[in-house]
């Protein structure tokens, strides 16, 4: 078990290595910091000046670590625009983002699996033919259309959900305010929560029945089926957990992609949370704030896959996570 | 009356483009208790013989004719619910690789608990009593450890050992076993062999045992059934067909034997391969690969008949058994 893990976490520092290599890099190209931080007036030899004593001169290995030293004691820049920590900015969006993400994710994990199983078990019947059609249409369309359509028309047209904002929140624990306790909240995240999960989950549909149908091929399957056991269970027991196995891993990366996605859903719907806030950093250039949001997002990333595998190993009986020394 | 009576068994495969037909007019008996060889190449139709028994053919398999009496039931009319008492409890099977077989992710005990279950009113406690005592049976060491077990934990030859108690489980009237050692070790082969006739001996099960090992079927089976290519070609009782086959195609098998060949020299073999199932040729079967083929052979399907003991389906079985070529081949 102690194995697995460091390894699964040497593997996670490498990634992040790598991806804060990349932010780093997008930093030093990004524009002129100095044009950012004084005006017009100053003169060339006060930019010299200011550049040497901010570090800007040093070679890129230097500037790399100093940033990388920085970030590990979790300083990641200040916002030009804030004029904050640009961990805090993000630290204030992330709650909004993240139940967004969790509600896209309920409703993912409540339709795929039943829809996932019926479109396996009859795939024939029209109604499956339906849900298949339709998810070829949810996978077509991009995220900010469906967003925009659905608030045109269960919004202005029929004014049943609200078309921004994050509503009546509730503050939980420091900068965390949920929408989940009152009404007016579960109304302001519905349709935000659709539109994320408009792309993902007829992937999960398609990928619930594809794993499924092969599965119900299977010699342990048509074995179930010789003992007479009953086709409830054969479904629901036998073959989809096989089936859930696979999901479970692709479901983790699709997780971190949904965090990404998340700047055009939020943008649409000026929903509060980090990925609005991105696209206005890069409206203002504000290039800290754009490095600080890639590695936490980096981050995010790494740590749901890492927990994705863990819990793989967890519920696969093949995958001895005790015994798996290498 | 017979425990199993198979009638006139026509099984069709409808593809894309065709419908080829797999077993064509399948007929015979078994005996309460009786054990029953079918031998024949791959895709003769054996493994489909087995699973129609069950009616667990899936598509594009289907029972086009015939009558499947099982204990006087027609197992071709029964509904779902019907098949569901029948599958696991009065009629087991035991597939060919115990590897694919039992589901990865459940544990033995939970595959073992659960057939009883489904068909007898037992508390999980009584339900796994008797699987504990079934395992004893087949002589797995430690059974209450293995019941926490996941197959991949089990070696081979156990894990067929699990599935032949899992078989015995609800003390059925029949055994289906489809080439049961065929995916093992050689050495544990005979084990479990030895194992199965033990057990449907001293538990008064009928067998039948789908194999292309002659050696196997001459140890096991009291008849035995030949395919070729979706029909029986000779059945009898299993000592005469070892000893004295009629048909040329049985001969073959027969002289293909490594034991039938001396040591150094080539093994018989017969000439060609079985015909597809989309292309089987008129009249008998096996003619483009029978050197006692005539123009009737050619023509017309011949007919079981008596002759020797056994019943054969051939129309030179008269002239074959006179005819001096068979005893050189046969020497």
């Amino acid at each position: 078990m102690f194995a697995y893990l460091a390894k699964r976490v040497i593997q996670a520092v490498a990634v992040m290595f790598v991806i804060s290599l990349i932010a780093f890099a997008i930093q030093g190209n990004l524009g002129d910091p100095l044009r950012e931080l004084v005006g017009q007036s100053v003169s060339e030899e006060v930019r010299q000046q200011l550049r040497d004593e901010m570090g800007l001169n040093d070679s890129f290995v230097t500037q790399y670590l100093r940033f990388a030293g920085n970030a590990l004691q979790g300083d990641l820049g200040t916002s030009y625009f804030f004029k904050e920590p640009a961990l805090d900015v993000i630290l204030k969006k992330l709650p909004a983002t993240l139940e967004l993400v969790f509600g896209a994710t309920l409703i993912i994990v409540g339709f795929s699996v039943p829809l996932g199983v019926y479109t396996a078990i009859k795939p024939d019947s029209i109604l499956s033919r339906v849900i298949m059609g339709l998810s070829i249409v949810g996978i077509s369309i991009p995220v900010f259309l469906t967003a925009i359509l659905m608030i045109f028309v269960f919004s202005v047209e029929y004014g049943w959900f609200p078309s921004y904002g994050r509503g009546d929140t509730v503050q939980v624990w420091g900068y965390w305010q949920t929408n989940f306790a009152t009404a007016d909240g579960w109304l302001h995240i519905i349709l935000p929560s659709i539109a994320l999960a408009s792309i993902m989950l007829p992937l999960f549909v398609r990928l619930i029945r594809a794993e499924m149908m092969e599965v119900l091929q299977s010699e342990y399957v048509k074995y179930a089926k010789a003992k007479g056991i009953n086709p409830w269970r054969i479904y629901f027991v036998h073959a989809l957990k096989n089936t859930l196995l696979p999901v479970i891993t692709v479901g983790g990366v699709q997780i971190g992609t949904m965090v990404a996605y998340t700047i055009l859903t939020e943008t649409v719907f000026q929903w509060p949370g980090m990925g609005f806030m991105f696209l206005e950093a890069v409206n203002r250039v504000d290039t800290p704030l754009i490095v600080a949001y890639l590695i936490v997002v980096g981050f995010i990333f790494v740590v749901t896959n890492t927990i994705v595998d863990l819990i793989y190993g967890l519920v696969n009986p093949t995958v001895n996570i005790a015994r798996m020394g290498a | 009356m017979s425990l199993l009576s198979v009638r006139d068994l026509t099984v069709k495969f409808a593809m894309r483009d065709q419908t080829v037909t797999a077993l064509n007019g399948i007929s015979f008996d078994l005996a309460k208790g009786e054990r029953l060889g079918i031998v024949g190449e791959s895709g003769a139709g054996k493994s489909i013989t087995g699973f129609s028994l069950m009616n667990l053919l899936s598509r594009p398999g289907y029972i086009d004719t015939g009558k499947i009496l099982f204990e006087g039931e027609d197992v071709v009319q029964m509904n779902d619910k019907r098949l569901r008492n029948l599958r696991g409890n009065r009629m087991a099977m035991i597939f060919q690789d115990p590897m694919v077989t039992l589901n990865p992710v459940l544990t033995i005990g939970q595959q073992m608990i659960e057939t009883l279950m489904a068909h007898r009113k037992l508390s999980h406690e009584e339900a796994r009593q008797i699987a504990i005592v079934k395992l004893r049976e087949v002589y797995i060491p430690s059974p209450e450890e293995r019941l926490e077990q996941y197959p991949h934990e089990l070696s081979g030859g156990m894990r067929q050992r699990i599935i032949i108690a899992i078989a015995l489980l609800l003390d059925p009237q029949l055994i289906i076993a489809d080439e049961p050692t065929t995916a093992l070790d050689v050495t544990i082969q005979a084990d479990i062999m030895e194992l199965m006739l033990e057990l449907c001996q001293s538990n008064q099960v009928g067998l039948i045992l789908i194999t292309h090992d002659l050696g196997v079927v001459s140890q096991m089976t009291e008849r035995t059934l030949v395919m070729y290519a979706g029909r029986i070609i000779e059945s009898g009782r299993t000592r005469e067909i070892i000893n004295d086959p009629q048909h040329p195609y049985t001969q073959g098998l027969i002289n293909a034997l490594p034991q039938q060949t001396v040591p150094g020299q080539r093994l018989k073999q017969i000439p060609g391969n079985m015909p597809g199932l989309a292309s089987i040729p008129a009249g008998c079967a096996f003619n483009p690969r029978c050197k006692y083929a005539t123009d009737l052979c050619r023509s017309r399907v011949p007919e079981a008949v008596h002759y020797g003991g056994v019943e054969v389906a051939c129309h030179e079985v008269q002239r074959l058994n006179s005819d001096e070529d068979r005893q050189e081949a046969r020497a």
